[in-house]
């Protein structure tokens, strides 16, 4: 298997071969605001390399932070209908009702609320008004809006009402691209239907910037798929990640976890991640990282993403450094380090700088702190220290020691000793671990359900069997699936012993030929 | 009476979940709903309970059901309030003001939602002064008031009344089964109270405190200080515990949520474990295997760093907590209170002992 591997990061374009386990060259170039051109500059360079061209490409995979920067920085948005199926319940609260006001004034087109949606045990809380669903299409139609969300009660249980209308929409509207929430998963209406919200307005964005990538790739001679990374450090063929751009919003720092976990072998184990401005920490669990379990908000609108849980730190290479008193960050020189870092003939004293002084890293011109007092370096490589050791507590969650992985540019800050940790490793192309990650990623299917009057492990067994469906369908091996994550949740005042499972399953990327899907059984 | 700003409803949806003692659900769609008819010019005056004449009437609301379920179905501010209109219509009589069940949680803005559309006050009270799982846990079933009749509302316009029980406990049973019909969800106005009873037997300016602990927690994330140090001040509590959430164990048992917390000490408390057991909500916390505090006592769970609370639903491996007891509401710590919500109530064979005995 020959792969290669792109992150497209706000700094730094990264891109690897990866051969059979294996980092054949890596390289790093500057991202452009047109993100293509770093693409195609990054894949030019290793397409220079020799053991690049000697053989096919099987795949190409980036990551990018692309579509979350424009919904944080308001640009490049579609305006959405939003259509809303559960009347009579949840009248008062309509789709944007919890968006901040700038955004949702940008975004939201028409929105309609129908009768329809489903009871937590499956009955229809009243019957779907498609009369109603046919006269929104074809207001729809007539607005001249084209990007549509459509989110049902409890359609992750049962999702015949968001898929009806969405027949309706593609007769009305045929040419509408329709998000639904029950492929953004998760129970919980808002959150769920914000999501679907964004994804809404970022297709036309997400279609572009696909066709953009597919377009780099073959101008750099490469005849092979491109896939995108998603938020859990698994792949989405790029037509699929181009309908679900919101599902890779989070695939940086995702996939530098991911790049730490192959390229040191460890599947538990703490990773940190210390760029030039700031630094990351969080934790492999079984080779992924741990996911937040929580609410987590995109530009100001909550949502329930499958996002890893990390804890970031203003702290990195390039982080100024104060004297009196003395201070390490927040503020950073970022990518202006190798101009004004004193290693690199500027001005400004660094992290970067006390570490060459202090002689655990050898950067630039090392003459140039030759004057810096020992005791001052020292004492800024003790403050980096204390800030690692609390970042790693915090997010540390076994009472034992654990290995740490450090990556990333400026890992040399990361100490030998760390209080709660066993052994701090470091790894070859460690800097382009993100690339590696996305180079490695596998495909992934999941469930979130409530079941009722099923033993523990029936209920856990059917939710396993339709998460390997559905990775099945987003191409993954068969053979090779596996389960990442298994959360169940007893549900409070709920008859039959209701339970809420949620698993999560990941195996190789099928190679196309053999994808053959099975018809299940267990679908429910 | 005084009208509230929204500020101070942002401040109670904070307290009321602190004041939940890890469940009563979470205040977020309570809120939302609040902000949209405050900006609809809808406005909410809250009242001293001590202001209400002997034969008022007063609504008692809450909504019922599992908090999952509102999720999906959110919550809809009418939906309350047509429930306090049937009540109205059985009764005959025109209520005087509304209040919660339970300021604790989700049900500590329900009144609110209600008072906004019919233009009636709150009443500043409840009857739990926290969160509990079932009917007869609340100061009114402690002073035997009359249990029925209980409105129940559904959106699809199922309107069902349970017009006589024997007890409160017939009442959890009854309306439960209703209230699983409709969806596992339902907008309920309880028994009327009559101005005399609440000022008797009702757990007074409950509200008030919730804006109080709210607002304290607010300041203090605005300005960088300690969250957990001014819940302790203005709730007049005691610090228990500070450690990370090492292990989760939940099961759902008679719909309930029951399980077991454990928490490694960080800080003054390394080396000690704390373990908490809840049924919906914290009820009993061990610290290394000796009892350290019980319900009727409030054991709430908080982010060590930002103050807010933590659900048993919600709580997870690694979370930052510090542990605090709040002082009880009198009416629970009388022999007749301890057995409608001491230890036993809950299955566990204590004897009720408060954190705060011995303390002054």
């Amino acid at each position: 298997m020959r792969r290669i591997g792109i992150d497209v990061g706000g700094t730094n374009t990264d891109a690897v071969l990866l051969e059979d386990g294996h980092v054949v060259h890596a390289v790093k170039t500057p991202t452009t605001p047109d993100v293509t051109a770093g693409i195609v500059t990054a894949l030019a360079e290793l397409a220079g390399h020799p053991d690049v061209a000697r053989a096919a490409i099987d795949g190409v995979v980036i990551g990018t932070t692309h579509f979350v920067n424009a919904v944080v920085q308001r640009r490049d948005l579609a305006r959405v209908a939003a259509v809303r199926i559960g009347l009579p319940a949840s009248a008062s609260l309509p789709p944007f009702c919890d968006w901040p006001e700038e955004l949702a004034h940008s975004v939201r087109g028409e929105v309609f609320m129908l009768e329809g949606g489903h009871d937590y045990d499956g009955r229809p809380i009243v019957p779907f008004d498609e009369a109603g669903m046919r006269r929104a299409a074809r207001r729809i139609c007539a607005s001249g809006i084209r990007s549509v969300a459509v989110a049902a009660i409890f359609s992750p249980l049962d999702p015949d009402c968001e898929e009806r209308a969405r027949a309706i929409l593609a007769e009305e509207v045929p040419e509408a691209a329709v998000t639904l929430s029950r492929d953004l998963g998760r129970i919980g209406l808002l959150e769920r239907e914000n999501a679907a919200l964004l994804n809404a307005a970022l297709v036309d964005l997400a279609r572009a910037t696909v066709a953009g990538f597919t377009r780099a790739i073959a101008a750099s001679g490469i005849a092979a798929p491109l896939y995108l990374t998603q938020n859990d450090g698994t792949v989405m063929a790029a037509d699929s990640a181009a309908a679900l751009p919101v599902m890779s919003f989070a695939s940086g720092a995702t996939n530098s976890m991911r790049g730490a976990a192959f390229l040191s072998g460890l599947a538990d184990a703490m990773v940190i991640d210390v760029g030039g401005t700031s630094t990351d920490v969080g934790q492999l669990r079984r080779g992924f990282p741990r996911e937040a379990n929580s609410v987590v908000e995109v530009g100001g609108v909550r949502t329930l993403f499958r996002m890893p849980d990390l804890l970031s730190i203003a702290l990195g290479g390039g982080s100024v450094v104060e004297r009196h008193p003395l201070a390490v960050g927040p503020k950073s020189v970022g990518y202006r380090l190798t101009r004004e870092a004193l290693v690199f003939g500027g001005d400004i004293l660094t992290a970067t700088d006390a570490a060459v002084a202090a002689g655990v890293a050898e950067i630039g011109n090392t003459r140039a702190v030759a004057g810096l007092p020992r005791d001052l370096a020292r004492a800024v490589l003790e403050e980096t220290r204390a800030k690692i050791e609390d970042a790693v507590d915090r997010m540390k969650t076994e009472a034992g020691d654990l290995p740490l992985i450090a990556v990333g540019g400026a890992a040399f800050l990361v100490p030998y000793r760390v209080a709660g940790i066993s052994q701090v490793i470091r790894v070859p192309h460690g800097d382009c671990a993100n690339a590696v990650g996305a180079a490695i990623a596998q495909v992934s299917g999941e469930t979130d359900q409530v079941y009722r009057d099923l033993p523990r492990s029936e209920a856990i067994a059917l939710a396993e069997a339709q998460a390997n469906e559905r990775a099945v369908a987003a191409g993954a091996d068969r053979a090779s699936l596996a389960t990442v994550d298994v959360e169940d949740m007893p549900l409070a005042y709920l008859p039959g012993n209701a339970l809420r499972v949620r698993v999560r399953v990941a195996g190789e990327m099928a190679a196309p030929a053999q994808d053959q899907p099975e018809t299940s059984p267990a679908t429910l | 009476m005084r009208e509230l700003a929204l500020d101070d409803i942002e401040a109670l949806a904070v307290g009321a979940w602190i004041l939940g003692t890890g469940g009563g659900g979470s205040s977020y769609l309570g809120l939302l709903n609040m902000r949209r008819l405050y900006a609809e010019g809808h406005r909410v005056e809250l009242m001293s309970p001590l202001d209400l004449g002997d034969e008022d009437w007063v609504a008692v609301v809450s909504n019922m059901g599992a908090p999952l379920i509102g999720q999906e179905r959110l919550a809809d501010s009418r939906n309350i309030a047509r429930a306090v209109e049937i009540q109205e219509a059985l009764l005959g009589e025109k209520f005087r003001a509304v209040m919660s069940l339970e300021i604790g949680g989700g049900n500590g803005i329900q009144p609110l939602m209600a008072a906004a559309h019919l233009g009636l006050p709150v009443a500043d009270a409840d009857t739990m002064g926290r969160a509990y799982p079932e009917a007869q846990m609340t100061s009114v079933a402690v002073g035997d008031l009359r249990p029925y009749p209980c409105v129940l509302y559904d959106p699809r316009g199922i309107e069902a009344v349970v017009t006589k029980v024997p007890s409160w406990k017939w009442m959890e049973r009854v309306s439960r089964k209703i209230c699983v019909e409709m969806g596992s969800i339902a907008s309920t106005c309880k028994a009327p109270r009559t101005g005399h009873e609440v000022k008797e037997w009702g757990i007074h300016f409950t509200v008030t405190k919730a804006i109080g602990i709210g607002h304290r927690v607010r300041e203090a994330q605005r300005r960088h200080d300690d969250p957990i140090a001014a819940i302790l001040d203005e709730g007049k509590g005691k610090l228990l515990f500070r450690g990370k959430v090492v292990d989760v164990a939940r099961r759902a048992t008679e719909g309930y949520l029951r399980g077991r917390a454990a928490i490694d000490g960080l800080d003054e408390d390394r080396g000690s474990r704390l373990e908490i057991a809840f049924q919906n909500e914290w009820v009993v916390a061990w610290r290394d295997g000796v009892p350290l505090a019980m319900s009727p006592d409030l054991i709430c769970v908080l982010d060590t760093v930002s103050g807010e609370a933590f659900g048993t639903e919600t709580i997870g491996y690694g979370r930052r907590v510090s542990v605090v007891a709040l002082p009880a509401p009198p009416v629970f710590l009388t022999h007749k209170g301890l057995e409608h919500v001491g230890p036993r109530a809950f299955g566990y064979d204590l004897d009720f002992r408060s954190v705060f005995d011995g303390s002054a």
